[in-house]
């Protein structure tokens, strides 16, 4: 009987834990591992829908400040980009990273027949599908499949999200990403003796095709990506100081495992709720704060230590706002929406495209020039060297901006 | 190798309802095997109670406002903060409906119904923060599940709920609002493939003016309906709503859709012989969408009970949970954590994730909900009344790691004698494997039992069976049904 090399060092794991050897070292060592240039793709979903008109602030538009007469944030308020846009006040360390060229902006991104429904329109930005489509798999979980299809090396884990649940966008049809909050945690349930002898006691089903195999390979990676994750997030411990916010700590995870040499290569973050119906000034800065302080950490830490050129940050949200105003103090659910990149790699900096055409809207809402599915196929061919038709079912142009 | 008796059987409790059930096992042990199907159906024949957790205020607040003219303006009458008072109101009455009907599912004998409403909920799926809605949909769906689909089609077709989610009430001839129309024939009828972009606009154009009151009940406002000629599925005429729905059920292709989706959520989800559903779907066809019948031939059949069948379907979030508290009963100290768990595990009930329902099978499973899965039962017993085994006290320490708040929330008291009634006359060898038989269905897996000897507490006969029925929980196997 051979022994396959996976149960033998599953067994030798048990022996002694010094001799654990996880997943991620054994798909190290095979040809083609995940992000094999190394980068790192950190995704920020603002979710609940922000207010892009009031992030980069059209500053000599009348039509804004007609439309918003008492949300419309005055000129001299916002941090000036161009003569014509400036930034959120509570964004100064994204004006740094501009002004450092380490920052683009795309506007108008959307697509057609957009849905106001944020659990719609978050569906179909997780899935890529078009409006009329109900996928059930998310775009990073194709890229996942993709980078496994036909391959039995191993690949769990490359794609995490911190939170406690996982997103649509992170499953796969075969394969799907892994969620924690922190590495400790997942850790702490991980290591139960009873999980561990029992997963290794049925081992030998982890190659079988049905429901039953499926669900004890899951079991057996993410024993083996949590101590994985466990051990990278201590190699390196960040001294850089992270605010103590929800989002800081996120990031501080995120950097620990950046640092100590994790192969993931692509994090998933989210920030709300944006969803500024009523008294939306005090709402979307108060995220705004949150945002700006946890990126100007990460930021800084990164370039502190020289891993600043292979990452790149990307935020979205499921929709903009409408152009005008409501009678709270807040906007109601709109359509197009901008995408901020960040990162120490980008070939092109600053405005990508034009500002918002207030002139020419659909019942009161902006119109899309650019499909979020031609960035994710940016994303996945330019950064994540990926093929992008496979993951998104049909072909988009990549953009020129990596 | 040979289907038991008793697997058979506990397949059956598990497809047709929510798993057997501790407290009344013994009496369904005792009935020969031709008197389970016509048991579980004689169980559902009442029709079912209506489930009213609507608050006094929401209701007063929306009812009675019947006039057709009057909702934007009510709507506009009413003060943000009345607005904001009824959307609290109607949230929280919308998980009162949810944990009032997740009750039912575990405690109800009724199994049947209950098992097909959950499976109409997934495929006419509506969210939709008015709680007056969704109480009436619920209860159509609850009250049809068994009954004919043509019905079930033509009342839900007309509920506030669905007409509302799906745009209908902005469907007008002026500006035809094609999504109910899609959703209809995509995910309620047809099926992607059989109809074309034409026949959506068409049928979009006879639905116009079919809309709701204020209060819920159907309105046909004939101002916006076009009365015009249109051309549906190869049949021409002056069509309104009614009639699209009778072409549609006129479509065999509709009997075979809806026959594939329960073929796949109660027989098996990723085999499906396409000659059965064709034999399946033309007998549902030619008994008009007789639900009862349907199931009549599915749960009659030689070919349900075949090993390839048992064990093979991922237990959504729902039955996993209902399945345990049948299985283990519990007194739950905040009922509403189930909620959170719930939301953890990705299966809310009255709030599906779109139109399309849960995807179900291998997409409830990930690494996170796969440990939150395992680690339920533990969870359950880290409140320490139960007692574990002290060799597993990373077991219990575990259930307090994470999600602190639902652990706290899903503190439970267990009534553990139904189960040591079953299983104390068992010699103390044969406990594991039969619980294992009880509680698994996957027909040739058997228990790693030195792993479980190991994290069972062998002190006393009453230890080892509580012990050993939680960990047991706490496997793959036990995600499997």
């Amino acid at each position: 009987m051979v022994i396959k090399r996976r149960t033998f060092l599953k067994a030798a794991a048990l022996a002694t834990t010094s001799l654990w050897v996880p997943r991620f070292l054994q798909a190290h060592a095979r040809p083609g591992a995940l992000a094999p240039n190394g980068k790192i793709l950190v995704v920020i979903q603002l979710s609940g829908g922000n207010d892009g008109l009031n992030t980069v602030i059209p500053t000599r538009n009348d039509i804004y400040y007609r439309e918003r007469p008492r949300l419309g944030i005055a000129r001299d308020k916002a941090l000036p980009l161009t003569g014509e846009a400036g930034l959120h006040p509570a964004l100064p360390a994204l004006k740094n990273l501009y002004d450092a060229g380490e920052l683009a902006v795309l506007h108008n991104v959307g697509y057609p027949n957009p849905d106001r429904s944020h659990f719609r329109s978050m569906d179909i930005w997780h899935s890529a599908s078009p409006a009329s489509e109900y996928w059930s798999t998310g775009w990073l979980g194709r890229y996942l499949d993709a980078q496994c299809a036909g391959s039995t090396r191993q690949c769990e884990a490359p794609v995490l999200e911190i939170d406690d649940t996982l997103s649509l966008a992170l499953k796969g049809e075969r394969r799907k990403g892994l969620a924690l909050q922190e590495p400790r945690q997942l850790y702490e349930t991980a290591r139960s003796p009873y999980f561990t002898d029992y997963s290794a006691a049925q081992s030998s089903r982890e190659d079988d095709d049905s429901p039953a195999g499926y669900l004890y390979k899951t079991m057996a990676e993410t024993l083996s990506s949590a101590e994985y994750l466990f051990e990278k997030s201590r190699v390196k411990l960040s001294r850089a100081g992270y605010p103590a916010t929800g989002l800081g700590k996120h990031f501080k995870t995120v950097a620990s495992l950046i640092l100590g040499g994790a192969e993931t290569s692509v994090y998933y973050l989210s920030l709300g709720s944006f969803d500024t119906h009523i008294n939306q000034a005090a709402q979307q800065k108060r995220l705004f704060t949150e945002l700006n302080d946890a990126l100007a950490a990460f930021s800084t830490d990164l370039k502190n230590q020289g891993r600043w050129n292979d990452v790149l940050v990307v935020t979205f949200s499921e929709f903009g706002r409408r152009v005008s105003q409501n009678a709270s103090g807040g906007t109601d659910h709109g359509t197009a929406n901008q995408m901020f990149f960040l990162g120490g790699s980008l070939k092109q900096k600053g405005l990508l495209n034009a500002l918002p055409d207030l002139r020419d809207l659909d019942d009161g809402d902006l119109k899309f020039s650019v499909d979020f599915r031609q960035v994710y196929a940016t994303l996945l061919e330019r950064w994540l060297d990926t093929a992008a038709n496979p993951v998104l079912g049909q072909s988009f142009e990549a953009l020129p901006f990596l | 190798m040979a289907v038991s008796k008793q697997l058979k059987l506990q397949h059956l409790l598990w497809r047709a309802g929510f798993g057997p059930e501790a407290r009344s096992w013994r009496q369904w042990e005792l009935l020969d095997d031709y008197a389970w199907w016509p048991r579980l159906r004689s169980d559902s024949a009442a029709p079912p109670r209506f489930f009213d957790v609507a608050d006094g205020a929401v209701r007063g607040l929306l009812m009675g406002i019947g006039e057709l003219g009057k909702i934007e303006q009510t709507k506009k009458e009413m003060s943000t903060d009345q607005k904001k008072e009824v959307r609290k109101k109607s949230r929280e009455n919308l998980q009162s409906l949810n944990l009032v009907w997740l009750e039912e599912m575990v405690r109800t004998k009724a199994q049947l119904r209950e098992k097909m409403a959950l499976f109409w909920h997934g495929h006419f799926a509506s969210r939709n923060i008015n709680i007056l809605y969704q109480q009436e949909l619920l209860h159509l769906l609850r009250t049809h599940a068994l009954g004919n689909f043509g019905d079930l089609l033509r009342a839900v077709s007309k509920s506030a709920a669905i007409l509302a989610f799906l745009n209908n009430q902005q469907n007008k001839k002026e500006h035809p609002n094609e999504n109910f129309a899609r959703e209809l024939m995509e995910l309620f009828t047809l099926g992607r493939g059989n109809y074309t972009e034409t026949d959506v606009k068409e049928a979009a154009r006879a639905f116009t003016g079919w809309g709701f009151k204020l209060d819920g009940t159907f309105v046909f406002r004939r101002f916006f309906h076009d009365t015009g000629s249109k051309t549906v599925l190869d049949k021409k005429g002056n069509f309104d709503g009614d009639d699209i729905l009778n072409i549609l059920l006129g479509q065999r292709q509709t009997a075979h859709f809806i026959t594939r989706k329960l073929y796949r959520f109660l027989v098996n989800e990723e085999t499906v012989p396409e000659e059965r559903i064709r034999q399946l779907g033309d007998r549902f066809f030619d008994s008009g969408y007789d639900i009862m019948a349907l199931l009549d031939s599915i749960f009659g059949s030689t070919w349900f009970f075949n090993e390839e069948n048992i064990g093979c379907k991922i237990k959504s979030p729902v039955e996993l949970w209902v399945g345990i508290r049948r299985a283990l009963p519990l007194t739950l100290d905040d009922p509403e954590g189930q909620i959170v768990l719930q939301k953890a595990l990705s299966q809310v009930l009255l709030y599906p994730p779109n139109v399309a329902g849960w995807p179900g099978g291998r997409s409830w499973i990930d690494s996170t909900s796969l440990m939150l899965r395992l680690r339920l039962p533990h969870i359950i017993a880290a409140q320490g009344a139960l007692g574990l085994n002290p060799k597993s006290d990373d077991d219990q320490m575990m259930g307090q790691m994470r999600a602190g708040r639902l652990q706290n929330r899903l503190a439970a008291e267990a009534d553990w004698q139904p189960l040591l009634d079953i299983f104390s006359s068992q010699s103390e060898r044969d406990i594991i494997p039969s619980i294992a038989r009880f509680l698994w269905q996957t027909p040739q897996a058997n228990p790693p039992l030195a792993v479980l000897k190991r994290h069972t507490d062998p002190g006393s006969k009453i230890q080892l069976i509580r012990t050993a029925a939680l960990q047991l929980m706490a496997t793959p196997e036990y995600q499997l049904c």
